[in-house]
């Protein structure tokens, strides 16, 4: 039996494999085809190489059990990857260099002169109501301009075959260590086929990341002490904090191993003693990085992190205040920005985004709740939205509400239909809905990683891709069709 | 190396050993109380001792509450389930450091440990359930020696093993020397000879003490091979020497080394074969106050000590 396309035909979706009429597009040919020639009992045996090989690499996601232990939950994987064409790709690259180069100039330029604001581009209020503002930054200038060292920008794609980022993630994201392992998986699975096709590698990553974060060193020297700062084994995103630092080759501290001495640098204990550190790739929310400064409960952060960090001592990425640019009404200005410092247009688009601070805008959003997807402005995680369409009269209501009673915090956007691929369910396939969150690295040079990672909402019907609500993850093959 | 990481790495190793010892030990009772006369086996009530909870343990002394005290019980911090988590929770803190392979094996070893308890708990099934915690315990310290780098991470490593076996050993030497027969039994020489022997047996050392030592097994030689030797891995003076030898690959090793000679000191003096029990009781006390000691040196000039310094400076 095994898969026939001829019977996956969804028009009302866009597929990302697959047209409408049941026919491979062009640059899923040759997967499709090899993927048609698998026998059910071949499909199976590939999934459960799959499963055994995520087992015995220990890529896991941190959950609590009831016991009050934590353990670690295997990562969901579905066999078929998600697959998009080199030339199309690059658009997508050079759009996201783009928006990032305008993000961190934008950032800086807050904590600096604030001109977008002095020439009416951009509106004062939204800084002064913003969460993530920082005016202990006010001032600083970190190397090369960049604030958002790492960013993590999701992009979907609707039924019009349109590419949209949807948001940026420039405080802590994560994830790439799902998008290197999931490669690793792949190529214990499918390793015949990876002769056959052209596909982009993406190991990569972790030595651009590691020259990245060694070139914002403050001391000039051969060998920069570089650590990545997690906040222990109790966080979510553990095993990518201790991935990471496996593949640098550098120390995985916690805020208890590092101490900012009477010169105002930062050291951390080693049985040698004292030993100064150059360059922290924190995994620590802003608010938990210093007691002296933000949370003073904190016991995840390092006293006297900032006054080190300001003193030009050490280098944090990302910088401490860079999440002022996740608030998803900045969002909204991101094309403006675009405008305004690189004199470009952008290549990306936004998603179309009505910001409940303008009259006109909020007007509009509380006759249509049924249509639009409302989100916080501050929330990540999907915490706190209404999704219209979905919604009882009764969530409406509540929302109604809440934009009124604080319409800065609110925008809105039209409900998207998400691209599908091919999923492996109880040995069908499937379209489940995806998106792709690709990783933007910038210091001296951007780089960005060759595709992301493709989280898929295994349930049906579902628009929710998050690991802890039922997402799972493809591999991305940007296939080189030229070569 | 950071402090905190050699810290993890030291109780990560103890934490093996002693659910490897444990595991041991419980083997070699369960075989003992088999050769016993009926109605004669205080010892499952030793086995509460030598862990050290013979005041907090509230159970009685029969076979199976002793074995789920030991073996399964969460809420007992010494038994092989609680030892196996702990190594684990530590292990996870230093995934960045251990080889891959090891952290995988201590955790399908907490898993087996933790599903498995209705087996360990039968009487046929608990000797494949300890051999099988043996097996992969000794299957981590393989894939450690051969795969890890042998550089200071290794060295507190093989510090907290040594240091571990040394304090089991002492435990058992001291619960073990007090007499299992009455003196009015008929047949104690027997049985005199069986518990001495399933002393030796405890710490695997029946074999290597015949190879050795070449006498038959007499109380005497006994303690003498398991306190002196310096080729029998689990004897006290070769931990001692074994931890010796670690410590001085440190920096800053003056501190513990001290307290490694005052333990020597300690050993060389007592003319241990005379000791009588009470006395040997109170030898193997100071023994065990010297081991703390050591490891608080450890604790001192490497994991926990500079932290207070630094933070004060």
């Amino acid at each position: 039996m095994g898969i026939d396309w001829k019977n996956y035909k969804y028009p009302e979706l866009y597929d990302e494999l697959i047209t409408d009429k049941g026919k491979p597009r062009k640059v899923a040919q040759a997967l499709a085809k090899q993927l048609a020639k698998y026998g059910d009992e071949e499909l199976e045996r590939l999934k459960a190489t799959a499963e055994l090989a995520i087992k015995e690499m220990g890529i896991s996601f941190t959950v609590y059990d009831q016991e009050g232990g934590s353990i670690d939950r295997q990562w969901p994987f579905d066999i078929i990857p998600r697959v998009i064409s080199k030339k199309e790709w690059d658009v997508v690259e050079e759009g996201l260099k783009q928006r990032v180069k305008a993000l961190n100039a934008f950032i800086s330029d807050l904590y600096g002169e604030q001109k977008i604001i002095k020439d009416g581009v951009f509106p004062a209020e939204v800084i002064k109501n913003s969460k993530n503002f920082r005016p202990q930054c006010v001032g600083m200038k970190p190397a090369f301009g960049v604030w958002a060292h790492i960013c993590g920008s999701d992009l979907v794609r609707h039924s019009d075959g349109q590419i949209y980022v949807l948001e940026d993630n420039l405080r802590v994201p994560s994830g790439v260590s799902y998008l290197l392992e999931n490669r690793q998986v792949m190529k214990r699975v499918f390793a015949d086929l990876f002769g056959d096709f052209s596909i982009t590698p993406v190991d990569d990553y972790s030595s651009q990341l590691f020259d990245m974060l060694c070139a914002l060193s403050p001391r000039k020297i051969a060998l920069p002490q570089v650590v990545v700062l997690t906040p222990g084994i109790y966080n979510s995103a553990y095993f990518e904090h201790a991935y990471l630092a496996q593949q640098m080759g550098c120390e995985l501290v916690e805020g208890t191993d590092l101490v900012v001495s009477d010169d105002d640098c930062v050291y951390m204990k080693t049985i040698y003693g004292l030993e100064r550190v150059d360059v922290i790739y924190r995994r620590v929310d802003d608010m938990f990085l210093d007691p002296e400064v933000f949370n003073s409960s904190s016991v995840l952060g390092v006293r006297g992190l900032m006054r080190a960090w300001l003193k030009g001592n050490v280098a944090l990425a990302n910088a401490p205040g860079a999440g002022v640019a996740d608030d998803k009404v900045v969002y909204a200005f991101v094309p403006d920005m675009i405008k305004y410092y690189l004199g470009e247009e952008a290549i990306l688009p936004n998603v179309p985004t009505y910001l409940c601070m303008k009259p006109d805008d909020c007007a509009y959003v509380l006759e249509h709740l049924e249509e639009l997807v409302v989100k916080p402005a501050n929330e990540s995680g999907g915490y706190g939205m209404l999704v219209g369409p979905k919604s009882t009269r009764k969530e409406r209501e509540k929302f109604a509400e809440l934009i009124k009673a604080d319409p800065r915090n609110y925008i809105a956007q039209p409900t998207l239909n998400l691209s599908t691929v091919p999923t492996l369910i109880d040995g069908e396939v499937e379209p489940r809905h995806v998106d792709m969150r690709p990783f933007i690295l910038s210091g001296e040079q951007i780089y960005v990683t060759t595709g992301g990672l493709t989280r898929v909402a295994l349930k049906k019907g579902s628009l929710v891709v998050n690991s802890s609500q039922g997402g799972g993850s493809k591999d991305t093959w940007i296939i080189d069709e030229d070569a | 190396m950071l402090s905190r990481v050699a810290g993890n790495i030291y109780w990560m190793a103890r934490y093996l050993e002693r659910a490897e010892d444990l595991a041991r030990l419980i083997n070699v009772n369960a075989n003992l109380v088999l050769d016993l006369p009926k109605g004669l086996s205080p010892i499952w009530g030793q086995l509460v001792a030598i862990t050290g909870a013979a005041e907090s343990y509230q159970g009685d002394y029969e076979e199976r509450s002793v074995l789920k005290f030991l073996i399964s019980d969460k809420d007992s911090p010494t038994s092989i389930l609680s030892s196996l988590a702990y190594a684990r929770e530590n292990a996870r803190t230093i995934r960045d450091v251990i080889p891959r392979e090891v952290w995988e094996t201590i955790n399908t070893t907490y898993l087996y440990a933790k599903e498995q308890t209705s087996l360990a708990l039968s009487k046929r099934g608990r000797y494949h359930f300890l051999q099988e915690i043996i097996t992969q315990c000794q299957t981590i310290t393989g894939i450690l020696a051969g795969t890890m780098n042998h550089d200071a991470g290794y060295t507190f490593l093989k510090v907290g093993r040594s240091l571990e076996r040394a304090d089991m050993t002492s435990r058992i030497i001291d619960t073990r020397s007090a007499n299992l027969i009455p003196d009015a039994t008929t047949t104690k020489a027997t049985y005199d000879n069986l518990q001495w022997m399933s002393v030796l047996k405890s710490l695997t050392g029946y074999q290597m003490y015949r190879r050795e030592m070449q006498v038959r097994i007499q109380r005497q030689e006994v303690l003498r091979f398991l306190i002196y030797s310096h080729v029998f891995p689990r004897a006290l003076a070769h931990c001692v020497n074994q931890v010796e030898f670690c410590v001085r690959a440190l920096p800053d090793h003056n501190a513990v080394v001290n307290e490694i000679e005052k333990l020597r000191v300690q050993l060389e003096q007592a003319d241990v074969e005379r000791l009588k029990t009470s006395t040997l009781n109170r030898f193997i006390d100071d023994l065990q106050v010297g081991l703390a000691q050591i490891h608080t040196a450890l604790d001192n000039s490497y994991f926990a000590g500079k932290l207070v310094q630094a933070q004060s400076a």
